[in-house]
């Protein structure tokens, strides 16, 4: 298949699909970001990519036949090693054996939140998690350091002036948007508090949040949204979150005990993890937040610099 | 009482069923583009809706009825916000409709001798 558009449309609704297996799985937590990373941003970004690289793959004029037999060997090598594997969600699998009933029987006891998934996340495994939040503060720094364009000063009346030629070609879009955007906000302030109860939590929300953004700077502009969204705040912010989250491990340590031990940020240790996720989620989602909108951000801005200088580069 | 809540909840349920399903067909049957757009935007929102009617009739009780409401609402919302920016993206990448492309060819063909 040699049209790029058709292949990102073929990628978002495998993306939507998944999120909707993931739900028949149980899973909701992880249907809900896939289904907000997988199929809506990363589509979007993948779509924002399309228009300056050109709709059609040039065909390639090798026939790479012996990285197909390498791939092939290998993958049937790979498939012969899971025979050995025990059936999915046998209950007596190792990986069913081992820390998983100590997580289920006594999360409710240890840590007093309902749902297993975010106390496992946060808590039981919350070092994994200050490791994925520092890479995507790491993926922000990344784009950041490629693909940022130097801002030019825009006048406020050019931008006026464009603003309003573009309000009545857009017009019942922006009005809808203007009144759901702020429940937009809402819901995703409320998946970020309410991830102990249920599905939720920081990754979910922080995605949500820049879903909305990104939503507003595509339909009023970037020039209006850069007015909106002031950049350096953002990118302060996602340095932040991760200052959160490692700041907490640190309170930890000085009140006597290991990294990230929630049980020692109050008196009572149940209390303390409460406060410990609460504080962690905190950090988490403005970290996802901002880094998803700085690599928004970087993605438009490299468009419209491309289609102001034209398709021969600048 | 209890039993006509239950009759017209199941008849909410059927008919938003049906009207989804006769979206699909529309969808997959229509000759162009605009035409099944209409037909998706159409039957798609108002099946949904009717969906979440006979939901809504199931629960009287307070939270799982309240987010439903808002389910509902921003469905309403929604749904036909996107498929006025399909159509207009369409149309402004310039795919015409059936009939303009036709008479398009048949302009063409008549000018040629």
């Amino acid at each position: 298949m040699k049209d790029l558009f058709a292949v990102v449309m073929l990628s978002g609704i495998y993306g939507l699909l998944s999120a909707s297996f993931f739900v028949t799985l149980d899973a909701v937590d992880v249907a809900f970001t896939e289904a907000s990373v997988g199929a809506g941003i990363a589509t979007l970004l993948m779509l924002v990519t399309v228009t300056m690289t050109g709709r059609y793959e040039h065909s390639a004029h090798n026939k790479p036949i012996w990285a197909l037999a390498v791939v092939l060997v290998t993958g049937g090598l790979l498939l012969y090693g899971t025979l050995d594997m025990p059936y999915f969600g046998s209950a007596d699998a190792p990986g069913h054996l081992h820390v998983a009933p100590r997580y289920i029987n006594d999360s409710m006891q240890e840590i007093g939140v309902p749902n297993i998934v975010t106390s496992v996340l946060a808590s039981y495994r919350g070092y994994d998690t200050l490791g994925e939040v520092v890479v995507i503060f790491t993926a922000g720094v990344g784009v950041l350091a490629l693909l940022s364009v130097a801002p030019r000063p825009e006048e406020s009346a050019e931008i006026d002036v464009v603003n309003v030629s573009m309000h009545k070609k857009h017009l019942i879009l922006r009005i809808v948007t203007k009144m759901l955007i702020p429940f937009i906000l809402i819901f995703a302030l409320y998946v970020q508090f309410h991830g102990d109860y249920g599905p939720g939590g920081g990754f979910q929300a922080g995605v949500i949040f820049a879903a909305a953004i990104i939503l507003y700077s595509m339909l009023f502009g970037m020039s209006m949204a850069r007015r909106v969204i002031n950049q350096p705040l953002v990118q302060l912010l996602s340095a932040i979150g991760v200052l959160i989250y490692g700041s907490v491990g640190l309170v930890s340590m000085l009140n006597g005990g290991n990294f990230l031990d929630y049980n020692l940020l109050s008196d009572d240790p149940v209390a303390g993890q409460h406060l410990g996720i609460l504080i962690v989620e905190l950090g988490i989602g403005c970290t996802v937040t901002s880094v998803m909108v700085i690599i928004f951000f970087n993605f438009a801005d490299r468009t419209e610099d491309h289609m102001r200088n034209g398709i021969r580069g600048r | 009482m209890d039993s006509v809540i239950e009759f017209s909840s199941a008849l909410c349920l059927l008919i938003g069923s049906f009207l989804c399903l006769s979206g699909g067909v529309g969808v997959l049957r229509f000759p162009d583009f605009y035409t099944r757009m209409h037909a998706v935007g159409v039957t798609d929102t108002l099946g949904a809706g009717m969906i979440l009617v006979g939901l809504i009739l199931l629960r009287p009780e307070s939270l799982v009825l309240i987010k439903l409401v808002m389910i509902l609402l921003m469905t309403l919302f929604i749904n036909p916000t996107a498929s006025h920016a399909l159509a207009k993206a369409a149309l402004h990448s310039g795919l015409l409709p059936l009939q303009y492309q036709r008479d398009k060819e048949k302009g063409a063909e008549s000018s040629n001798p």
